[in-house]
């Protein structure tokens, strides 16, 4: 049995088995590798970084290089039971142009955040007056990939906006997890340290 | 059967059936000369198929009998390698129109008793492929578990995938192309014009007149080399280095390294390869264009193919570069077909997929043990 990290396995026991998957942002594939192994799972990768896509391929699993805002285009409507997108989104370009084309090529679409509303995010940067840094969020303003960071609230808003429907939210704070049918409540924005939403349209 | 490779450590399958090819000529009867690396099964499951490049033949793994070098994939075709002898039955062709033994312009014409020379009929990858596939169906292999190739070998393999996609578990075309470029013509052109402007070339019936077009098939060679190569791996090992001189001898002999590596490359290659099959073979590649022949778009040739893909390319690569291998792995995924595509950084150009590129060795490693 392969032991995988929190918010990973979290997201893993979000799929059914015997689904197609796309992960989008792979990185080394151990949310691949496990799925493949333990549900079953038809799988893909997509990856940005060249070396963590030929680690991937030389652990058999199928994955390619790609762009998240340049390359999803590529596959057609529904052609995935599952997109799958893990602490990315916060690192795309176009984040409301990137979840409406998850929910285009897949039937269901599981988004992971770290969850900007944080206490102790927001606590860094009142008491501070510094960009904050968290275990979750611990790279400098000036190094960080992170160019879209949000809250919960800000991600369910733009669900809303994008008339996008959260079936399911597991929230994760001090190891600790909480599942949601649908948004989470609202002291969730304070408590929770990440979010994983499962869309279905 | 060409009589001169019957000595030849090799297998030869002679195919009794008329072979119709996409010209619409059809060649009456025909000899594949093969090589086989391992053992195949009783449930006759573990055969991958390896397909060679322009100049390469079936002696993949095993010492060539006219150069005495060592196969053109040892390193990556053995046992305990990636291409691993010990579990798969490795099988590896020389193509039609080539010259080790498979029927090609060097071949006796049955119909006129004469050698075929340029009235041997102008054959496609498609018609290579076709070949392979009468023999594997003669070995009573139902299912490959995978067809392997770099260059040309890639193009046979994406045609195979196209063709026959029941027939196999897995595709890895490596450093190639779904069509030749403008650029892959040209140098291909300049090839066969130097082939056919060499005197003792007689119009392609060199064989009867006992001469050989080998300055115009050297200078083809030559010509193909530099653009398996790069800018950066010239330099790093030639640079502007003098061949066996202090000083340049102001004239036109080999003075620099690079010149005398050329001219041995031209040499050694007439030796063991036919300058019509040369002919041939470079124009099989130029007509190599899959979305032509399957009169479809790549997206719709491989649309839901269920057979899995690894697509390989490298940095330094600039005949046959990423962005083209590119265009496949967009049209495999475009179609919802399992795909896995690998950059490998190198310097090394086109023949890298050739040599020692460890990073390589592991993702086909990796690929092959998850099937």
């Amino acid at each position: 049995m392969i032991t995988l990290r929190k918010d990973l396995d979290l997201i893993a026991n979000l799929v059914e088995d015997n689904s197609k998957v796309i992960d989008i942002g792979c990185g080394n594939g151990e949310l691949l590798n496990f799925l493949s192994k333990n549900k079953n799972s038809k799988i893909q990768g997509l990856e940005i970084n060249q070396k963590k896509v030929n680690k991937c391929v030389s652990k058999g699993l199928s994955v390619i290089q790609g762009d998240a805002d340049k390359d999803l285009g590529l596959y057609p409507e529904k052609s995935f039971d599952y997109v799958i997108l893990s602490q990315t989104i916060q690192a795309t370009l176009e984040p409301e142009k990137i979840l409406t084309e998850l929910t285009r090529i897949g039937k269901r679409v599981i988004v992971s955040i770290p969850n900007f509303g944080f206490w102790k995010v927001r606590l860094d940067l009142l008491v501070k007056g510094k960009m904050p840094i968290t275990s979750k969020l611990n790279s400098t303003w000036f190094k960080t990939e992170n160019i879209h960071l949000c809250t919960i609230s800000d991600f369910t808003d733009l669900c809303d906006q994008l008339n996008l429907k959260i079936k399911q939210t597991v929230t994760i704070a001090s190891n600790k997890q909480k599942s949601f049918s649908g948004k989470p409540n609202k002291s969730a924005n304070i408590f929770a340290e990440e979010a994983i939403f499962l869309i279905q349209n | 059967m060409n009589e001169e490779h019957k000595k030849n450590d090799c297998l030869f399958y002679n195919d009794p059936e008329s072979l119709l090819l996409e010209s619409g000529q059809i060649i009456n009867g025909h000899d594949i000369a093969y090589k086989t690396y391992g053992t195949l099964n009783s449930k006759k499951d573990n055969a991958i198929l390896i397909c060679h490049a322009l100049s390469g033949d079936q002696y993949v793994a095993s010492p060539h009998p006219i150069t005495k070098k060592e196969g053109w994939w040892e390193r990556m075709v053995g046992k305990d390698k990636p291409i691993d002898t010990s579990r798969f039955f490795v099988i590896c062709i020389n193509v039609l129109g080539g010259c080790m033994g498979s029927t090609g312009p060097a071949s006796i014409n049955p119909e006129t008793n004469k050698v075929f020379a340029v009235n041997f009929p102008i054959i496609t990858i498609a018609d290579m492929v076709k070949a392979q596939v009468r023999l594997i169906d003669n070995l009573e292999i139902e299912k490959l578990i995978s067809v392997i190739g770099g260059s040309m070998g890639g193009m046979q393999a994406l045609e195979w995938a196209a063709s026959y996609p029941e027939r196999l578990k897995s595709a890895i075309p490596i450093a190639t192309s779904s069509r030749h470029t403008a650029q892959n013509i040209a140098f291909h052109e300049l090839g066969r014009q130097a082939i056919m402007a060499d005197v003792n070339w007689n119009s392609g019936n060199y064989k009867d007149k006992n001469t050989n077009p080998s300055k115009g098939l050297s200078i083809a060679r030559m010509t193909a080399h530099v653009t398996y190569l790069s800018e950066a791996s010239l330099t790093k090992k030639f640079g502007r280095k003098l061949q066996d001189k202090t000083d340049l001898g102001f004239g036109f002999d080999a003075d620099f390294q690079i010149e005398s590596y050329l001219r041995h490359q031209g040499h050694t290659f007439v030796d063991r390869f036919d300058a019509n099959s040369y002919l041939y073979i470079t124009r099989a590649m130029d007509y190599f264009d899959l979305e032509k022949t399957h009169k479809k778009s790549l997206t719709e040739i491989y649309a839901n193919t269920n057979l899995k893909f690894l697509i390989v390319s490298f940095t330094g690569d600039w005949l046959y570069p990423t962005s083209e291998n590119l265009m496949i792995v967009r049209a495999l995924s475009a179609g919802g077909v399992d795909v896995s595509f690998v950059e490998i950084d190198s310097d090394k150009g086109h023949d890298a997929f050739l040599l020692d590129e460890p990073e390589f060795d592991v993702c086909l490693d990796g690929f092959l043990k998850s099937l």
